[in-house]
């Protein structure tokens, strides 16, 4: 394998370990406060047993984040010099905004978050999880303003072939990046929600920690019902903004081979690349014209309009957007079809539904994996689109040492996250402490745990009347 | 070098302050965190290490950010250098985010492990260790200088392994430890202060030896630096750096030894450490990957620095502000059972 294959590889794994983390760790941040919130102005413990519960998961989530996301930084210099010096002036201002507005935010408040109870009031925990969660989102915006800027460059002139800035607002606020932001920080929402409701099934189906679960599951609900719908919105202006700048990425995630005429909506096909058709494909007519275009006899580019060497390869891209696509459907199915059970009073009964919601806690991941999948793919061969192909990004860096590095983090990364992975599930199963209903029936209870406030709180909220 | 005058002058000057200030701020804090992971195996009992990490675990996230600030201000503000200098120190480099990934996690999965949480243990303290061996690689690396053809990296992957730049890691693993130690000299009470007191005292030795040899093996193997130290006036005007250090390390045994000073012996490490930053500052002026990238060849375009120079003078200041309420917030000897797990 030549080193830029390597290189490619090793961003794609690190990234794509890394991604899960953030993703997870900006919904959880502003649950935490708005649990926070709620528990100053309502005063109902239940909701501080629940922030203190999931800020020990954030923690650890949020720790992953961060040793994963460390290396990132440094990564573009090691194995994308190239890249480094023609996108420098351009991108490298953009990631040190996000060091200086998000990263200091995070992490110095974190530590309040985490260790304060003792020392800070209840109000300064709050706004230290504010903080945290407006500093996630900030990060999310630095961030995916410049990969968009690398999907939809713009605000530049390319001098030398070294990109110089020209007109900041542009750069920042260029094409796709509105779009992707919304797209990816709904997302996250949507992905800590299903989790934050998967978690309520699953206590309930073993009737543990009931008045937490419920008002996870309540929460959980709600978000999807709306955030589900609203992602279907976002994604469609995302596609025909993509559609507008990056017509070769919108064909392969279509496998759009060819323009005749009014296109297809393809709902399964196995494309071959070589003969560059569909295999076996199902599709409906016209539907892909009226999706992309909004009209019924509407066209759109086809791969065959672009350059051998300006086309993304299909078959990834394909299937990568049929998974996110066909996740979010079924969260909106999931998210309405709880929103009905919850006007009807069934949503803590229906045990089917507790099931279903139960499993499905990693479906937001996997669906911003494939999303993300999607739209780097589909930026190929380019790594700044139009104007960098990723084969001359790269360090000059033999293949054998990169290849060494790559197998390193694959086993670095393979042992310490899914260990952090089964921690966390460790911690769930285990649940909020000192809730109104503990429970032994919960295998992995950890002996050591429960601090002197927690048994506390437990006393405490025995005495309290059951919620509902 | 051309003559460069204005903004092409100054604005390259003023990001290169404002990052040798980012990457001071990363040595001197991680450096006191990463020294306790170094210090673990010296310390068995369990409940010195429960509170050896409860002492440094509100501040290490925020402390190893300066190390994201450091690598990205170096890619923001000079994009040139950056470009040859994370290819020429490849494998230190990766080497020490993998060994930070180990130890970073331990403080999170340390407590959810507990009682089988002995292989955090370890990945705690050799996790610290390697990334500070690590480091000091990448220094001694840099300093021992770096090949480059048409503005291109074009060493090997071990170019930057030299007896040098052994010696910068083992210093530097020493140095931490120092800064460890008299942190826990700081944040402690009872045995483990009188334990980490009694360490400091042996490190500081450790720590004033490194230095003697660095500045007596760099002169010496790099004429350049020689030229710097030893020719007059030069000798003269930078005669406060020895002096200095002198009076530090004489304070720092003192405070060690329990005198009552002004200010306790963590501090005196502290500028130890700001003044060995300094020489080295001096030593590779106006290199950045010495022999041969200046800071003014490295430099990003003047609208990309000026950018990111307007946001880092509104934002610093809120940054060092926060860090410091933390601090203050988390002030004192670290209570026993503190943490929040």
């Amino acid at each position: 394998m030549n080193a830029v294959l390597l290189a490619r590889l090793q961003f794609a794994f690190t990234i794509s370990v890394h991604i899960i983390f953030p993703a997870f760790t900006i919904g959880l941040s502003a649950f935490i406060a708005t649990l926070l919130i709620v528990w100053q102005r309502t005063g109902r413990e239940h909701f501080h047993r629940l922030a203190r519960f999931w800020t020990k998961v954030f923690a650890v989530s949020f720790a992953m984040g961060v040793v994963s996301g460390i290396p990132m930084s440094y990564e573009f210099g090691a194995n994308w010099s190239r890249f480094s010096e023609v996108a420098g002036n351009v991108v490298g201002p953009m990631i040190g905004y996000e060091v200086l507005t998000a990263f200091f935010l995070e992490a110095t408040f974190l530590g309040v978050l985490l260790f304060g109870w003792a020392r800070t009031p209840p109000w300064l925990q709050a706004t230290a999880a504010v903080l945290i969660a407006v500093g996630t989102a900030m990060s999310a915006f630095w961030i995916l303003s410049a990969n968009s800027w690398m999907q939809t460059p713009a605000g530049h002139v390319m001098r030398d072939g070294i990109a110089y800035p020209v007109d900041w607002f542009a750069i920042i606020f260029n094409p796709s990046f509105p779009y992707r932001l919304a797209h990816m920080l709904t997302a996250a929402y949507l992905t800590t929600s299903l989790v934050v409701l998967a978690v309520g099934a699953r206590y309930l189906l073993v009737g543990a920690f009931k008045e937490e679960a419920r008002t996870m599951m309540r929460m959980g609900v709600g978000m999807l019902a709306v955030l589900g719908p609203v992602q279907l919105l976002l994604g469609d202006q995302h596609g025909l903004n993509t559609l507008e700048y990056q017509p070769a990425k919108i064909a392969a995630m279509e496998a759009h081979w060819r323009d005749t005429g009014p296109m297809d909506l393809v709902l399964f096909a196995l494309p071959d690349e070589k003969a560059k058709v569909n295999r076996a494909a199902i599709a409906i007519p016209h539907l892909g014209s009226l999706i992309l275009t909004h009209d019924w006899n509407g066209h759109v580019p086809a791969l065959a309009d672009f350059a051998a060497d300006a086309q993304p390869r299909v078959t990834i891209i394909f299937f990568a957007f049929r998974i996110m696509v066909g996740i979010g459907l079924f969260l909106i199915a999931l998210g309405l079809t709880g929103a009905v059970l919850w006007r009807r009073g069934q949503l803590f009964t229906s045990r089917w539904y507790l099931r279903a919601a139960g499993w499905a806690w990693p479906l937001g991941f996997i669906a911003i994996l494939a999303g993300w999948i999607t739209t780097e793919n589909g930026r190929q061969p380019y790594v700044i689109y139009g104007i960098l192909h990723t084969r001359d990004a790269t360090s000059p860096i033999a293949a054998a040492t990169v290849g060494a590095s790559l197998a390193a983090f694959v086993l670095v990364y393979g042992v310490v996250f899914s260990i952090g992975v089964y921690y966390i599930r460790k911690m769930l199963r285990h649940g909020p402490h000192g809730a109104a209903v503990a429970t032994s029936s919960l295998p992995d209870a950890l002996p050591n745990q429960p601090l002197a406030s927690a048994r506390e709180s437990a006393r405490e909220s025995r005495a309290e009347p059951p919620v509902i | 070098m051309t003559a460069l005058t204005g903004a092409a002058y100054w604005l390259p000057l003023i990001c290169a302050v404002v990052l040798g200030f980012a990457v001071a701020m990363y040595i001197v804090l991680d450096g006191f965190d990463l020294g306790i992971g170094i210090l673990f195996p010296f310390f068995a009992r369990e409940v010195d290490r429960d509170q050896m990490m409860n002492s440094v675990a509100p501040f290490w996230d925020g402390n190893e950010t300066w190390l994201i600030l450091g690598g990205t201000g170096l890619f923001v503000t000079f994009p040139h250098a950056y470009a040859v200098v994370m290819p020429a120190l490849y494998v230190p480099l990766i080497t020490m985010l993998l060994a930070l990934v180990f130890r970073g996690v331990a403080f999170e999965f340390r407590w959810v492990a507990k009682p089988h949480h002995a292989k955090w243990d370890i990945a705690f303290s050799a996790g610290s260790i390697v990334a500070a061996l690590c480091q000091g690689f990448m220094l001694g690396g840099l300093i021992g200088g770096t090949r480059v053809e048409q503005g291109h990296f074009a060493g090997g992957p071990f170019d930057w392994l030299t007896p040098f730049s052994l010696l910068c890691g083992l210093g530097l693993v020493v140095g931490y430890a120092l800064l460890g130690a008299t942190w826990l000299v700081m944040k402690t009470a009872g045995t483990l202060e009188r334990r980490a007191r009694r360490s400091a005292h042996v490190l500081l030795i450790g720590v004033l030896g490194f230095i003697v040899l660095v500045s007596i093996w760099t002169p010496l193997e790099f004429a350049s630096i020689g030229a710097r130290w030893f020719s007059w006036p030069n000798m003269l005007y930078l005669s406060p750096v020895p002096l200095a250090t002198a009076f530090f390390a004489v304070a720092c045994w003192r405070g060690l030894a329990g005198s009552r000073l002004m200010f306790s012996p963590f501090y005196s490490a502290v500028a130890l450490f700001v003044l060995a930053y300094i020489g080295l500052v001096i030593s590779v002026m106006p290199y950045l990957v010495p022999p041969s990238i200046t800071l003014w060849d490295a430099a990003a375009a003047p609208s990309s620095q000026r950018f990111v120079l307007i946001g880092m003078v509104i934002l610093v200041p809120f940054i060092l502000g926060y860090t410091v309420f933390v601090y203050y917030t988390f002030r004192g000897k670290v209570r026993a059972d503190e943490g929040y797990h």
